[in-house]
């Protein structure tokens, strides 16, 4: 490949610069000895100490990753069966349902956050961990079905022909071929689902409870006081953390088995 | 002895075209089958309909005296060797192979002996640990082979089988599939499009053109007494022309064609008068340079085309006088001398018996 010119280099750096100067700083300063904020006066892990001892601060981390495992969880066995359907049904109603599986994902999320929330008080559900859920749900599902999909259209159907004839049930074929071979994508779909719930402040901002404050929540509550360095510690975990599993879901999306079935063109 | 597999009446549409056209075939027990056709003449779609991958829209399949039409794939006796081998990129060779006895809940140690058995049989011995992927091509096609006829298969359906080889690993595929159908005892069959592979190991061929089935017999009836012109052409080269019958007697008629003089070829019982079309073989032709002799009752003036050496024989193309391109087929030892050259005038000679007239 030729070099590429070097002010497109510097350009292309600069935006890197720019994305992720804001996060170098914020994990910087988490490690700051000052309580001040924006003057350094040398390292230290204190406020992680503190951040640990807080019990407001780990009741809010149990509650996130209760409600990501849960919204996750639940998109996958909905989006699971919804995909593989609208692959098996491509030419009936498939192509509008297309439109309207992703429509959530591009309504502004305070309009979904406050739609949410009148449904829920309308039909009188009660806000906390269910309502959360079902909300996350909401922008979760959309992302599963969209990843499933993808790599549900690199599925030969020759493959369930083949596992059918070996004498498999429908129930078999899901089971030990479907499934299976869609394992990345499966697991790629809910390291991004569980991030994203995890980091998720706008929709859980309306339809929280009481006794179901999440970590965002939490972050929002505690910088209202305030910017200490204390939410500086817990945000850099959370960045990390969220790193970590969309890198994780990446890496499971680009793993993959040969789909190099050729197809010649005979009756 | 009772058929195996039977089917009546059998037909199946793909929207509007008419896939598989009203074929009705029998097919013995042990039989290695094949049912020869062009791409698109729906011999892959009957191979479906059999296995019940595709549901027929009218006509009955039997298979051992009992009717499956509404029997799941699952549920039928029989087995399928894909085109494209199909073979479970996720499993490794044992677990593909082992996949249709984990489905009928055979104990752990049956189906190891049974996959390390079969694995004998298609000669993949050391090679249960790899994934498909890792294998070359005609070791994945002896996988799919192993896969299928593991479940004991009262049936064995083969799609193009050999379709994805090499020229040489077909040849050597081709000997082993016939070997391998000896040893299990099965019935095969199997769908090509190639005929000299389907001539090869093929007990009886039934051809098929645009869905329907146009002719059933062993390899010698069909390759020597093709029933229309377009089995004729589609098993092996053929010259031919179309003629007019000015009379017949005793099996041998008479063609008139304005650009040729009076022919003489077989001819099959009850066709007596009207257009024909006249087959000759490539290795029935016989080159005279000089001057026609007379040991044959047809004479035509040619000119040479083309030459083409194929080591064991060379193929000879010539023009004759109504512009259409014969070729004959001459084995190394007989090839004339001098050589012929591109562009000289000669004489093609058959005999009478060896060409025939066909009503179509």
């Amino acid at each position: 490949m030729r070099a590429l010119p070097k002010p497109l280099v510097l350009a292309g750096f600069m935006t890197m610069l720019f994305l992720y100067v804001p996060v170098i700083i914020l994990i910087g300063l988490s490690f700051n000895a000052s309580a001040m904020g924006v003057t350094w006066k040398g390292f230290s892990i204190q406020w992680y100490e503190k951040l640990l001892a807080d019990p407001s601060i780990m009741d809010a981390t149990i509650n996130s990753l209760i409600i990501a495992v849960l919204s996750t969880f639940f998109s996958l066995l909905l989006g699971l069966g919804l995909a593989i359907g609208m692959e098996k049904w491509r030419k009936g109603h498939a192509s509008w349902m297309n439109i309207l599986i992703l429509l959530p994902l591009v309504i502004p999320e305070i309009l979904m956050g406050v739609a949410l929330l009148m449904v829920f008080v309308f039909l009188q559900v009660p806000l906390g961990f269910g309502s959360i859920v079902i909300g996350h749900m909401v922008f979760n599902l959309p992302l599963t079905v969209v990843i499933l999909r993808a790599r549900l259209r690199k599925f030969d159907p020759i493959w369930e022909d083949a596992a059918r004839d070996l004498g498999a049930s429908s129930w078999n074929v899901l089971t030990h071929i479907t499934v299976p071979m869609l394992r990345p994508a499966i697991v790629g779909a809910a390291l991004l689902s569980f991030t994203v719930s995890l980091d998720d402040f706008v929709v859980t901002f309306f339809v929280a409870g009481p006794g179901s404050t999440t970590l965002p929540l939490k972050v929002f509550s505690m910088i209202k006081t305030g910017l200490t360095p204390e939410v500086n510690a817990l945000s850099a975990i959370m960045v990390v953390v969220s790193m970590a599993c969309v890198g994780l879901s990446w890496l499971f999306q680009s793993q993959a088995y040969s789909f190099s079935i050729k197809h010649d063109s005979s009756s | 002895m009772s058929s195996i597999l039977v089917l009546k009446d059998v037909v199946k549409t793909h929207g509007q075209v008419v896939a598989v056209n009203h074929v009705s075939l029998t097919i013995e027990r042990g039989e290695f089958f094949s049912i020869l056709g062009p791409s698109g003449s729906g011999k892959s779609t009957l191979l479906r309909v059999i296995a019940g991958l595709d549901i027929p829209d009218s006509g009955t399949i039997t298979i051992q005296e009992r009717i499956v039409n509404a029997d799941p794939p699952h549920a039928r006796p029989v087995n399928m060797v894909f085109q494209q081998y199909a073979l479970f990129p996720h499993m490794t060779v044992f677990d593909n192979i082992a996949f249709g006895l984990k489905m009928q809940r055979q104990t752990q140690p049956c189906i190891r002996a049974a996959v390390e058995e079969m694995a004998t049989l298609v000669r993949l011995e050391g090679k249960l640990q790899r994934f498909p992927e890792q294998l070359s091509g005609g070791e994945q096609q002896r996988v799919a082979l192993g896969r299928a006829l593991v479940n004991r298969p009262v049936v064995l359906l083969l799609d193009e089988p050999l379709a994805a080889l090499d020229q040489q690993l077909r040849q050597d595929m081709q000997a082993e599939l016939k070997h391998i159908q000896e040893e299990v005892n099965t019935t095969f069959v199997c769908v090509t499009h190639q005929q000299d592979e389907a001539l090869l190991v093929s007990d009886r061929i039934g051809v098929m053109a645009a869905g329907k089935l146009l002719q059933v017999g062993t390899p010698q009836e069909i390759y020597e007494q093709p029933v229309s012109s377009t089995v004729a052409k589609f098993i092996g080269l053929s010259n031919s022309f179309s003629g007019m019958i000015t009379r017949t007697k005793s099996g041998i008629c008479w063609i008139e064609q304005e650009h040729f003089p009076l022919m003489m070829a077989r001819c099959p019982k009850g066709l007596v008068a009207g257009p024909v079309f006249v087959v000759v073989r490539p290795e029935h032709i016989h080159i005279s340079v000089d001057q026609p002799c007379n040991d044959y009752e047809n004479t035509l003036s040619a000119v040479v085309h083309d030459v083409a050496y194929h080591g064991h024989e060379v193929f000879y193309y010539f023009c004759l006088a109504n512009d259409s391109i014969w070729t004959a087929r001459v084995p190394r030892a007989e090839v004339p001398t001098p050589s012929l050259v591109v562009g000289q005038s000669l004489f093609l000679q058959w005999a009478a018996h060896e060409g025939f007239a066909l009503s179509d």
